[in-house]
């Protein structure tokens, strides 16, 4: 076989090139990816959080019923309910884009993972600095705010960066509703020029380019936000300085 | 206001377009399973074989597949099976060789950490008693990496059950298909795409369930 790169340049029909065309897809995969990881995060810390709440059995019941749910059920069942079933329930929803459909279906979906992620970092942070910081008369507000998710953000940092990989990645689905993204570009140019390899080629490079950029920047923020006092991670300094505040 | 009418819903219409697909989805599920774990676990060997080809040789492949979305992997193999044989092989096969080929570089991950959570004084034991390298990797590392990664290889195998969904991308008649089919030819497609969600829903959650069972079994015995 023979390459073609050719294509790229040519006219799609509409006036632009196929380039251009892949290009403004790529800007449609970041867009729902980045859209969906805001919902993800900030949804993902308060499930986490209300997950933690061993006080109140009702919101950590809650909030498992949502953990379970959104993790369950295939992405792709998701959006189409987000799709085609929740704006019948709510007619008010048929103005909303696809876009944002599909960014609050895979956010959704990811605040489940993330749920857990931040579950499981808060849990790890010895009692005793949560005991310390009751002792110095914070509100369970203010434990959580100065204490518990300064902490838990920086020992889920490693598995968060994965799972925003991942939500990207994911964010392939919107092809399904027919949103202008990568994965979509894919197909129908593969369709219209007959040069799948090179189009797919230049498409799967786009998303690993993007993943690592993803990682990247995880990287950054992780140096960014290390403990001076800690040797490597923020989870080894959390269980040194325990000990030395309560001394039990 | 959605007026849910489930009275389309007969033995007969499960039996016509929701019983193939049902049986493709866990045909499909099963085989990249075994399939996958059989080559994931060989390319873990490869990996941690110390022989620097073989070493690069499976990073390479696991980190390649890793970084692209299956959707794209999916038509990957569409696209290329034709290709490089000639002929057409069918949405349904090519669905196969995907998803082995895809879940191989997530289950090489997971018997990598397996192959690496057995002491290496098990295998210097094996040696001492005179049992060759391969053997010692068959019968007393794999075993026990195997047992430790149970729950993670089940816990995969659920995501791998929800994944196999996205074979709409070609059109092969799994699951999901089939409910979408029989909601279009009775008019009923919110009804189709909700108890599409429940059953899979049923599903996932019962799997997990007595995957958290046998990891709190496996969790007394040790």
């Amino acid at each position: 076989m023979h390459w073609d790169w050719q294509i790229f340049l040519s006219d799609d029909g509409g006036g632009r090139t196929y380039l251009e065309w892949m290009l403004q897809a790529w800007g449609w995969t970041l867009g729902v990816a980045l859209a969906a990881w805001c919902v993800a995060v900030s949804v993902g810390a308060l499930v986490g959080v209300m997950r933690t709440l061993r006080a109140s059995p009702w919101i950590n019941r809650l909030a498992l019923a949502w953990v379970e749910l959104f993790r369950n059920i295939p992405l792709l069942v998701q959006v189409f309910l987000w799709y085609f079933v929740l704006p019948k329930l709510w007619p008010a929803m048929q103005q909303f884009p696809s876009f944002w459909l599909v960014a609050l279906a895979l956010g959704l979906f990811t605040s489940a993972r993330i749920a857990e992620q931040f579950r499981a970092g808060i849990e790890s942070i010895k009692t005793g600095q949560t005991q310390a910081a009751l002792a110095l008369g914070m509100t369970r507000t203010q434990m959580y705010r100065y204490v518990l998710m300064p902490v838990a953000l920086r020992v889920i940092l490693p598995p968060l960066t994965s799972e925003s990989m991942n939500l990207l990645k994911n964010s392939s689905i919107a092809f399904a509703v027919s949103v202008p993204e990568l994965t979509m570009f894919a197909m129908q140019a593969q369709e219209e020029t007959s040069r799948g390899v090179e189009i797919y080629l230049a498409v799967t490079l786009l998303y690993a380019v993007s993943a690592f950029a993803v990682n990247r920047a995880f990287a950054f923020v992780e140096r960014r936000l290390r403990l001076p006092s800690s040797g490597t991670d923020a989870g080894v300094s959390a269980a040194k300085v325990a000990p030395l505040g309560l001394g039990h | 206001m959605l007026d849910l009418d489930l009275s389309f819903v007969t033995l007969e219409l499960l039996r016509k377009f929701i019983l193939q697909g049902f049986i493709f989805s866990v045909q499909l599920t099963v085989i990249a399973s075994l399939g996958g774990l059989l080559i994931g676990t060989l390319l873990a060997i490869g990996r941690l074989s110390g022989i620097k080809t073989l070493v690069a040789l499976s990073a390479f492949y696991v980190n390649t597949m890793r970084s692209i979305p299956l959707v794209m992997v999916i038509l990957w193999f569409y696209l290329l099976i034709p290709l490089l044989t000639g002929h057409s092989i069918g949405v349904e096969f090519s669905a196969y060789f995907t998803f082995v080929a895809f879940e191989a570089a997530y289950f090489s991950e997971i018997m990598r950490a397996g192959i690496s959570s057995v002491s290496p004084g098990q295998k210097n034991a094996a040696l001492a008693l005179g049992l060759t390298p391969t053997q010692s990797l068959q019968q007393v590392i794999l075993p026990q990496a195997f047992r430790n990664m149970l729950p993670v290889i089940f816990t995969q195998t659920i995501v791998l059950f929800q994944d196999t969904s996205l074979v709409y991308a070609i059109g092969a008649y799994d699951l999901l298909k089939g409910f979408v089919t029989a909601g279009k030819i009775y008019g009923r497609p919110e009804e189709a795409y909700l108890l599409a969600a429940v059953i899979y829903f049923a599903l996932s959650w019962a799997a997990s369930f007595m995957v958290k069972r046998l990891e709190r079994r496996i969790a007394i015995v040790r």
